[in-house]
């Protein structure tokens, strides 16, 4: 098993069962339901999306966010089934935009849901840089819930 | 090998410059001035100042993420170091390296490296190009005892020793690999009899007492640039402080009699022995670096952080 975890959540908190639980591999989750655009968000990105589902509910467009949880296996039939339904589909990742997963999932998208798709998938990634250690320029590197926000709205220009 | 008096003195006085560097970014950092780690270089000052007290401008050193050490002392001015270490535009590396990637192409620091034992391969590379370009220039790899190992530094000492780069190990010994003792992974009581398997000259010596950092190194600097290859230099010292800002690995109760060889008194009493300076002369040597140091952090918040238009700067060519 090759775990990537991201530093950027280290800090953060959430509830946990007290009993043992463990994350099925394959299984995405529906972290909100929405029928206008589906995110699928990943490790950092999620809480991101979730923020940014917000953002778009109070301009009128629902966000479906999904997290694969897992790459390989990953869940591509529940990523197909709300893109069917909506029509729209952003990835966001922490990962270089360029050479990044969510290249992957869109091409693997297009391949089992051309038709369903309304307009070509939107990356949220990285800048291309190798990551700079001022935080005012990293801040610049990576996404936030902005830059998601953003991309599910480029869609309404189309 | 006879160093000048000034080289001396000004010997004593980068050793200030890096203990009052480190124990500044060691404060900076816990007032959350900037992120990721830092990783002093407190009582291994001799070590770094005694071999590139031997080199020549034009000659490359390489260091570990343990590296602001080398860097002061190949010559760097600590204000763009320290502003680097905040990440501001004046930063040695615009503020895009930090703590752990510093690096001056004009001053032969070609910088620190976040990987462990990788910059050892990048030194051979280095000490190839020097070979192949007929400089007459040497390179130094400072790494710790942890790096030694990596794969890759036996592959690195393989092909120095096959090619005859002119190519120096500087494994500095600071018997903990964060909280790992030497003694528990290291089947060899000396890391330096590693040299002998590859075939080039291995050497342990004490990384506290400047002199004979100086006499070892220059020896082995003087064998690089004669073209009869690399040497492995063992530098024994200790370190006082956590592995780093963030990670454990205290050294814990045997700090105290460790503190007992720091050596920039030990290194005071030299000079002072050899009336190279006065007691006032030495307080006043001291308290200057301090004031420099203190003048480096004043500048560093000062200055701004770099336009995010700086991003895609230096980074295609």
């Amino acid at each position: 098993v090759l775990f990537a975890d991201s530093i950027s959540l280290y800090g953060t908190k959430a509830d946990l069962p007290d009993e043992e639980f463990l994350v099925p591999f394959g299984q995405a989750v529906v972290r909100r339901e929405g029928g206008d655009v589906t995110v699928v968000a990943l490790g950092a990105m999620v809480p991101q999306a979730l923020k940014a589902a917000d953002e778009l509910a109070a301009q009128g467009m629902e966000a479906e966010v999904i997290d694969p949880r897992t790459l390989a296996p990953l869940d591509i039939d529940a990523i197909v089934a709300s893109v069917e339904k909506t029509g729209r589909l952003v990835v966001a990742h922490q990962a270089h935009r360029t050479g990044g997963v969510g290249a992957e999932i869109a091409q693997q998208v297009t391949e089992r849901a051309f038709d369903s798709l309304d307009g070509p998938v939107v990356r949220v990634g990285a800048v291309d840089v190798p990551v700079p250690a001022s935080i005012e320029l990293e801040k610049a590197v990576f996404p936030v819930a902005a830059d998601i926000v953003k991309a599910c709205l480029s869609f309404r220009r189309r | 090998m006879e160093l000048s008096s000034e080289q001396q003195i000004e010997t004593l006085r980068r050793m200030w410059l890096i203990r009052y560097f480190e124990e500044a970014a060691i404060r900076l950092y816990g007032e959350g001035r900037y992120r990721g780690s830092t990783h002093p270089y407190i009582a291994q000052e001799a070590t770094a100042l005694g071999v590139c007290a031997v080199l020549e401008p034009h000659d490359q050193v390489l260091a570990t993420y343990r590296g602001h050490g080398a860097a002061i002392a190949k010559g760097a001015n600590p204000q763009t170091m320290m502003a680097e270490l905040l990440g501001k535009a004046t930063g040695m590396c615009k503020g895009k390296g930090g703590s752990m990637h510093m690096s001056q192409v004009d001053l032969g620091f070609l910088g620190s490296n976040a990987i462990v034992s990788g910059h050892i391969a990048i030194a051979g590379g280095v000490a190839l190009a020097q070979q192949m370009d007929q400089t007459g220039a040497v390179t130094v790899a400072f790494f710790g005892d942890g790096a030694s190992c990596q794969g890759v530094f036996y592959e690195t000492l393989n092909m120095a020793a096959l090619w005859k780069l002119p190519l120096v190990f500087v494994v500095e010994n600071n018997e903990y690999a964060i909280s790992t003792h030497y003694t528990e992974s290291i089947s060899v009581p000396f890391i330096s009899q590693r040299a002998q398997g590859f075939g080039l000259p291995g050497v342990t010596i004490d990384g506290r007492d400047f002199y004979a950092v100086v006499e070892t190194a220059a020896e082995a600097v003087a064998r690089a640039r004669r073209g009869e290859g690399p040497t492995l230099i063992e530098a024994k010292t200790v370190r006082w402080t956590r592995h780093s800002a963030v990670a454990a690995g205290a050294p814990g109760a045997a700090a105290d009699k460790w503190k007992e060889t720091d050596p920039i008194p030990r290194y005071t009493t030299e000079l002072l022995t050899r009336r190279l300076l006065t007691e006032e002369q030495v307080v006043a040597l001291e308290q200057a670096a301090k004031a420099e140091i203190d003048a480096a952090v004043q500048y560093a918040i000062e200055s701004p952080y770099p336009d995010v238009e700086a991003l895609h700067a230096d980074v295609y060519a």
